[in-house]
């Protein structure tokens, strides 16, 4: 008698991962070579993985390597595939979960335009000047800020200076390091 | 002291140092000064393709069947785009190969030149590694390296993009050096020891153990096969393989329990969901394998050797992983077993072995024979019993033939079965059974194939023609793609929605217009005959096996069901099993 014709009340194989979702952030040291960005955006989006924000910049010129910086969200499953399939490319010598590794250091910067006459700009310097928010750039009616720090911050005095006159903001995206003596 | 020479020149310079005896080609603008290179030399062999995709399905069948890695090259745009096919079909199935493609010279590079298109964009995501090369000094290094990689590790395609100029660019020449010492990439090779005597302490205590052995074995080297073999006869435990490793265990042992997963034996899959230990061997837990993760194998520990750390716990969560090559791993599992016991655990997993030998009893290949059609099954079975003694490659298209070969044909040694695994490429089959041929003049090289597919890369008949390379192309034609037709009956109330295969041409008369030979039969009173007059034919054969036109490939997993939930061959209609649920999920 076959099997199948018990009545089963199955569902396909596709298994909703249920597991809760996390954000992470993780170092990546590669060969600063042509297409390296490519290399990766291409893996995050063929995979389906989340980026949330991604810098990269060269940190180690003599050896030609650059750091990249990536936040993504993901369940401990996804983050796991996430690490070791950056670590199948060729040209990366390095990944480290900085999240689970213990608190790392993040910043951000951003610069934020804002225009705006009378009492509205003394206020935007008052504020400006709680938050450590450098003037990069003024005239008779606008400011630019330099503004560093964590995401949190930065989104704070963004959103305080939007009824005072914000025109636009540019952003770096997340770095990131760890704390304490050792290096990646 | 370093040479000068042009790019060209070092490429092909590069290419003997490395080993390489053929190359599969097809000439254009940008590759015309390798192809000057080549007619000046005569060491490396040019098969001319028809197409290039046969060229990157020919290096497959080269490599697979050699371990060595598969050589292509291709001129810039329609060419490297041709090759896409098969570079994504080696990266899913681990091929080693390295493709050079030509490019438009390096000032006319993103505007839009003639034959230009971004090959390293459009090939980034379907190879393991690949390179523009824009300095002709980093010309050797770069392709010594590329074979370290596609060779190396878990193996894979690289391509390797050469600008027009930069072949005509004199520059230095550098002998190929050690690989290892590569900043960036160090695959793992050697097992955890302390993880390895684990396994083999679970071994030692297990109560219903299975090794589910796969390609990887195969990618590890002969030796690993060997070892595979050794440590079945120290265990006594049973051995099932998925489609890529068929080969590494002999079929004729009778610890073998046949290919697993959707087309797999009753025994084997029901020994994967019955197990107290699964043992897997390079094997990367595909969907065709696990079917429902939820109800994969409840109730085993699960041992998974790989050598890519990514394939760890992938699909399926696994108790022990051990990272290392198969060789390796398999090696030291021998030792260490050695080390503890000398008797195989045969009589302690005595009920184990009982109950597999009762599902083999329910015989679940078995077929209703017939005087007046030809069987699919049963013209593998006449073919495998009349090249027995032969040494012989099998490769296969994609579809119900390349099951019926898995299941029917008995492989006895690694490296003899060509087939698209992970891509599932139809057409893979005839130009891989020419790469084969080109590797092993002598042997008797057979692609067993349908008819829809094999007219997807036919052409390359004439290039087996041009060569002297007398493959068998047996083709078990079903006038329809079976396979899809099957999956209609299955899931859409068998609408057969264009899976007739319409307007097929004559085989026979084709192989003859393109200087081979064909062969029909359509009685199986005749088909031995036929194919002994396929065999005695020194040239390349087009075979039309006449087959019964709306078998069944079984047994089968159907979508949404467990592997002890298999269709068997006494299910005369298979069109009412899968639920709803199931069907909008396939
Ligand atoms: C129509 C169709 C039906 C199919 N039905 C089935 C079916 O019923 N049963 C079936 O089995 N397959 C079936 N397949 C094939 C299936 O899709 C997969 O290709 C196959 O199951 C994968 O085999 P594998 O797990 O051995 O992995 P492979 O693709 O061979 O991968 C090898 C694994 O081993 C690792 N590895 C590589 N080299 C080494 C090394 N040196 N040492 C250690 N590890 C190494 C790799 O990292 C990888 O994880 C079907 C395909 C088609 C087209
Ligand atoms: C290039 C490509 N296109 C489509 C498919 C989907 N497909 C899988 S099997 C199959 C039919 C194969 O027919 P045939 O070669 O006659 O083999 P049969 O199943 O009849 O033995 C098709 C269309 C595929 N695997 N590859
Ligand atoms: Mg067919």
């Amino acid at each position: 008698m076959n099997p199948h014709l018990r009545a089963s009340g199955s569902a396909y194989f596709l298994t909703k991962d249920t597991s809760e979702i996390e954000r992470h952030t993780l170092s990546v040291l590669v060969d600063n070579e042509p297409g390296i960005l490519a290399r990766i955006a291409g893996l995050f989006s063929a995979r389906g993985f989340n980026i949330d924000s991604l810098t990269v910049s060269e940190t180690e010129h003599e050896k030609g390597l650059s750091r990249i910086t990536v936040v993504t969200v993901a369940s401990p499953k996804v983050l796991s595939q996430i690490k070791l399939q950056l670590e199948r490319l060729i040209p990366v010598h390095k990944v480290h979960d900085l999240t689970a590794e213990g608190k790392a250091l993040e910043r951000e910067l951003a610069l934020v335009k804002v225009a705006g006459a009378g009492e509205n700009r003394v206020e935007t310097l008052r504020l400006a000047e709680a938050f450590r928010a450098q003037v990069v750039d003024a005239s008779t009616e606008s400011f630019v800020f330099e503004i560093t720090g964590k995401p949190s911050k930065i989104e704070q005095f963004i959103s305080l200076m939007v009824p005072l006159g914000l025109v636009e903001v540019v952003r770096t995206g997340l770095v990131a390091i760890s704390r304490g003596p050792e290096g990646m | 002291m370093a040479e000068k020479m042009t790019g060209a020149e070092i490429v092909i310079q590069a290419l003997k140092d490395q080993g390489v005896e053929h190359i599969f080609g097809y000439p254009g603008g940008a590759v015309l000064p390798i192809y000057d290179a080549i007619f000046q030399q005569d060491k490396l062999e040019h098969i001319l393709v028809r197409h290039e995709q046969g060229a990157t399905h020919m290096a497959e069948g080269y490599a697979r069947s050699t371990g060595k890695v598969g050589v292509v090259l291709v001129t810039s745009g329609p060419g490297a785009t041709n090759a896409v096919t098969g570079l994504t079909d080696a990266l899913l199935d681990s091929i080693p190969m390295v493709c050079l493609t030509g490019q438009v010279p390096t000032p006319l590079i993103g505007s839009d030149a003639f034959q230009e298109c971004d090959t390293v964009g459009i090939t980034r995501n379907c190879t393991k590694h690949n390179y523009l090369v824009k300095q002709v000094d980093e010309l050797a290094q770069t392709i010594h390296e590329a074979f370290y990689i596609a060779a190396s590790g878990r193996p894979g395609p690289v391509v390797i993009d050469i600008p027009k100029d930069v072949q005509f660019a004199l520059g230095t020449y550098f002998k190929p050096t050690s690989q290892t010492d590569h900043q960036s990439y160090r695959p793992q090779t050697e097992g955890d020891l302390g993880a390895i005597n684990e396994a083999v302490e679970l071994m030692l205590n297990a109560q219903r153990p299975v090794f589910y052995t796969g390609g990887g074995v195969i990618n590890a080297g002969p030796k690993a096969s060997e070892l595979l073999r050794e440590l079945v006869e120290l265990t006594g435990f049973p051995v099932t393989s998925t489609l890529m490793g068929l080969g590494a265990f002999p079929a004729s042992d009778e610890k073998w329990l046949g290919m697993l997963g959707m087309h797999g034996t009753y025994e084997a899959n029901l020994a994967m969901h019955d197990c107290d230990l699964m043992i897997n061997i390079g094997a990367r837990f595909d969907d065709r394998i696990t079917g429902r993760i939820d109800a994969f194998s409840p109730n085993s520990t699960k041992v998974h050797v790989d050598i890519d750390p990514s394939s760890i716990n992938k699909n399926v969560i696994c108790d022990l992983p051990i990272i290392g090559d198969c060789e390796h791993v398999l090696e030291e599992m021998v030792r260490i077993w050695r080390t503890k016991t000398n008797a195989p655990r045969t009589d302690e997993i005595k009920p184990w072995l009982t109950k597999i030998a009762d599902w083999k009893s329910v015989d679940c290949l078995r077929y209703e024979p017939s005087t007046d059609v030809i069987k699919p099954q049963f013209a593998i079975e006449r073919l495998a019993e009349a090249v027995k003694d032969r040494d012989v490659y099998i490769t296969t298209e994609v579809g119900q033939h390349q099951m019926w070969a898995a299941q029917y044909f008995p492989f006895e040694k690694p490296n003899r079965f060509m087939t698209s695994g992970g891509l599932g490429t139809m057409g893979y089959g005839l130009p891989a059974a020419v790469g084969v041929q080109v590797a092993h003049r002598d042997a008797l090289v057979i692609d067993i194939a349908g008819e829809a597919s094999v007219q997807m890369t036919m052409q390359e008949f004439s290039t087996a023609v041009q060569f002297r390379l007398p493959i068998k192309v047996f083709i078990l034609n079903n006038e329809y793609m079976g396979m899809v037709r099957q999956w209609q009956e299955l899931l859409h109330g068998s609408r057969y929605s264009q899976s007739y295969s319409q307007s097929i041409p004559d085989f026979v008369k084709l192989a003859e217009a393109m200087g081979g030979r064909g062969i029909r039969v359509e009685d199986p009173e005749k088909l031995d005959a036929a194919i002994a007059e396929m065999l005695d034919y020194d040239g390349p054969v087009l075979f039309d096996c006449r087959v019964s036109k709306q078998e069944n490939c079984l047994p089968m997993i159907p979508s949404g069901k467990a592997h002890n939930e298999m269709i068997l061959p006494d299910t005369a209609d298979i069109g009412n099993i899968i639920d709803e649920k199931g069907k909008s999920l396939v």
